[in-house]
C-alpha cells in the first residue's frame, strides 16, 4: 500500500504540472476559438448576408477550395515582399553605419531621408506604376520604402547605444576602431537592429499589398481587389486570412533568427530557477 | 625606484558649461610609487573619478603635467587594467570569454592566458562560472569577472573607480578582501577612487583625501597598518585613521557635526 502511494505522490505532481503548463498554452488558443465561435453564432442567428460579412466556416471553405489561387497568387506577393525587405535590410544597414561613423554624413543625408519617410507611400505607388509599368518592380519599391525607415532609424540608435563606460573599457585595452565596431558597437546594437527589422517585417506585407493595389495581375493585392469586385467576400476573407499568415510567418522567421543570433538578450533569456 | 611611476603635477581640469567654465579639480599634486595603493577619497563631485580618467588618458586634463613610468600622458593608457562603477560585461560573451576579452582585444597568446584567467576566477570565488552567462551572475559576481578582467593580462597599474557604488554592504566586504589579497600577491600599482572612509583605510598604503567641489587635496594620510587588514580584527588604529579623516570632511563642511 505504501509502496503504491509512495509512486503516485510524485506522478500527480508532474501530472499537475503537466496540466498547468498545458492550459496555460491553451488559454491563447481558447481565446481565438471563442472569437470565431461568437462570429459565427452571430452570423448564423441574424442571418447576416453572406456578401457582407460571411461566417468563418463559409471562409474556412473557401480557403481550401480556392487554395491553389491562393497560394499561386501569394506566392507572388511574397517574393515582391521579400525582395523589398532585402534591399531595405541591405541598403538600411550599411546606410546606419555610415550616419553613426560620420556626423557630417549624418547632417547631409537625415533631413532627406525624413522628408521621403514622411511623404505617404500610398501616394507615391502610382508614380512607380508610370515608371516601371504593372511588373514586380513597383511592389518591391514600395515594400523597400515601407520598411527601409524604421531598420537605419533602429539600426543608428542601437550603434549609438554603447556607454561612455563601454566606450573606456575599450580605449583602455587599446582597441582599433575596427575591434570597437565588431566586439563592442555592433553586438551592442543588435537588440536594436532587431526591434527594427520586426517591425519592418510586418510592414513589407502592407506595401506589397499598397504596389499590388495600385496596379498588377497578380498578387494577394490584386486578388482582394478582384474579389471585392465580384462581392465574392468569403474569398476576399480568404485572401486576408492568407495575407495574415504570411505576415506572421514572416515576423515569427525574423524573430527566430533574433532568438538564435541574440540569445543573450533580455526578451529571449530563459527563466533561471522556479516559476 | 625614487622616480614615482605615476607623478601628477599641479593639474586641474576645467571644462566650459552653458553658463561658463566650470572647475572639476585643481592645484592636483600627487606622487604613487610603483606597487603603492594609493585610494582618492571625497564626496560626490569633487572629481576624483576624473582624477583617475585623466590618469589613464581617458579624459584630459586642462593644466598641469601627468606622467606614468616617465611618459606624459597625452592618449588612452593601455598598460592598464580598470574596473568601473558598473561591471561593464559584454552580455554576448561568457564569463571566461568576459575575461578573456582584454586578451582578444590585445591579440596576445590566448593559450597562455586562459590558465590566468581560470586562476584569477578562482581566486575570486567564480570557480565552475566560466561557461555562465553575464546576466546568469549577481551584481557581485559581475564586479569579480570584471576585477579579473583588469587583472587577466598582467598590466603595471590597476585602477578603480568605486568599483563597489552599486553593490551591497556584504559583497563590498568580501570584494575587498578579494582586491586586497590579488593586489598583495601581485603588487601592481594602484589607484582607487571610492567616497567610503573604512573602504580606503582597509585597502590603501596612502589615502588621498579631497574637499568638495572645485575638487582640491586637502590632506594626502600614511596608513601605517600590517597587511592582511582584516575586517573582523581591525585595531584601533584603523579607527583612529578613520576619524582623522572623518574629521576633515567635517571641517569641509561635508559631513554634518553632531
Amino acid at each position: 500500500m505504501t509502496l503504491v502511494s509512495n509512486s503516485v505522490k510524485p506522478d500527480t505532481g508532474a501530472a499537475r504540472a503537466f496540466a498547468i503548463s498545458a492550459l496555460r498554452k491553451l488559454t491563447p488558443l481558447a481565446g481565438v476559438v471563442g472569437f470565431l465561435l461568437v462570429w459565427q453564432i452571430f452570423v448564423v442567428a441574424w442571418g447576416v448576408p453572406a456578401y457582407l460579412l460571411p461566417s468563418p466556416s463559409a471562409i474556412g471553405h473557401a480557403f481550401i477550395n480556392q487554395l491553389p489561387l491562393l497560394i499561386s497568387n501569394g506566392w507572388v506577393t511574397v517574393y515582391e515582399m521579400l525582395a523589398g525587405y532585402a534591399l531595405a535590410v541591405g541598403i538600411a544597414i550599411p546606410l546606419a553605419i555610415a550616419i553613426t561613423s560620420s556626423r557630417r554624413f549624418n547632417q547631409l543625408v537625415m533631413p532627406t531621408m525624413l522628408f521621403f519617410q514622411i511623404i505617404p507611400k500610398v501616394a507615391i505607388a502610382p508614380l512607380f506604376l508610370v515608371w516601371f509599368g504593372v511588373g514586380t518592380t513597383p511592389k518591391v519599391l514600395v515594400a523597400f520604402l515601407i520598411s527601409f525607415f524604421p531598420i537605419v532609424i533602429d539600426a543608428a540608435v542601437g550603434l549609438r547605444s554603447m556607454s561612455s563606460e563601454m566606450t573606456d573599457l575599450a580605449r583602455s585595452m587599446g582597441a582599433s576602431r575596427m575591434q570597437v565596431f565588431a566586439q563592442f558597437r555592433l553586438p551592442t546594437s543588435l537588440p536594436y537592429l532587431f526591434s527594427g527589422l520586426k517591425v519592418a517585417a510586418t510592414l513589407a506585407i502592407a506595401g506589397t499589398v499598397v504596389g499590388e493595389f495600385v496596379g498588377a495581375d497578380k498578387g494577394l493585392g490584386y486578388l482582394l481587389l478582384v474579389t471585392n469586385s465580384n462581392m465574392e467576400t468569403a474569398l476576399m476573407f480568404a485572401t486576408i486570412v492568407a495575407l495574415t499568415i504570411i505576415g506572421l510567418v514572416f515576423y515569427y522567421l525574423v524573430e527566430l533568427l533574433e532568438s538564435y543570433l541574440i540569445p543573450w538578450h533580455v526578451t529571449h533569456r530563459v527563466e533561471l530557477g522556479t516559476m | 625606484m625614487s622616480e614615482p611611476y605615476i607623478r601628477l603635477t599641479n593639474v586641474g581640469k576645467k571644462y566650459e558649461t552653458k553658463t561658463g567654465a566650470v572647475e572639476a579639480c585643481g592645484d592636483i599634486n600627487l606622487e604613487i610609487k610603483q606597487s603603492e595603493f594609493v585610494a582618492i577619497v571625497g564626496p560626490s563631485g569633487c572629481g576624483k573619478t576624473t582624477i583617475l580618467k585623466m590618469v589613464a588618458g581617458l579624459q584630459p586634463y586642462t593644466s598641469g603635467t601627468i606622467t606614468v613610468a616617465g611618459k606624459r600622458v597625452e592618449s588612452p593608457q593601455t598598460d592598464v587594467g580598470i574596473v568601473f562603477q558598473e561591471a561593464i560585461m559584454l552580455d554576448w560573451r561568457d564569463v571566461l570569454a568576459n575575461v578573456m576579452l582584454q586578451i582578444d582585444i590585445r591579440k596576445m597568446d590566448r593559450a597562455k592566458y586562459e590558465p590566468i584567467a581560470r586562476s584569477l576566477l578562482k581566486a575570486t570565488g567564480l570557480e565552475g562560472f566560466e561557461t555562465k552567462k553575464p546576466y546568469e551572475l549577481s551584481g557581485g559576481m559581475r564586479q569579480r569577472v570584471s576585477i579579473c578582467r583588469a587583472l587577466v593580462h598582467e598590466p603595471s597599474m590597476l585602477m578603480m573607480d568605486e568599483p563597489f557604488g552599486a553593490l551591497d554592504a556584504l559583497t563590498r566586504e568580501q570584494i575587498s578582501m578579494d582586491i586586497q589579497r590579488l593586489w598583495m600577491e601581485t603588487r601592481k600599482t594602484a589607484l582607487h577612487i571610492t567616497h567610503s572612509i573604512p573602504e580606503a583605510v582597509l585597502l590603501a598604503d596612502r589615502v588621498v583625501v579631497m574637499g568638495p567641489r572645485p575638487g582640491r587635496i586637502v590632506e594626502i594620510i600614511d596608513i601605517d597598518l600590517p597587511r592582511p587588514r582584516r575586517l573582523d580584527r581591525l585595531p584601533d588604529r584603523f579607527h583612529e585613521y578613520s576619524t582623522r579623516i572623518r574629521d576633515i570632511f567635517k571641517s569641509k563642511g561635508v559631513l554634518a557635526m553632531d
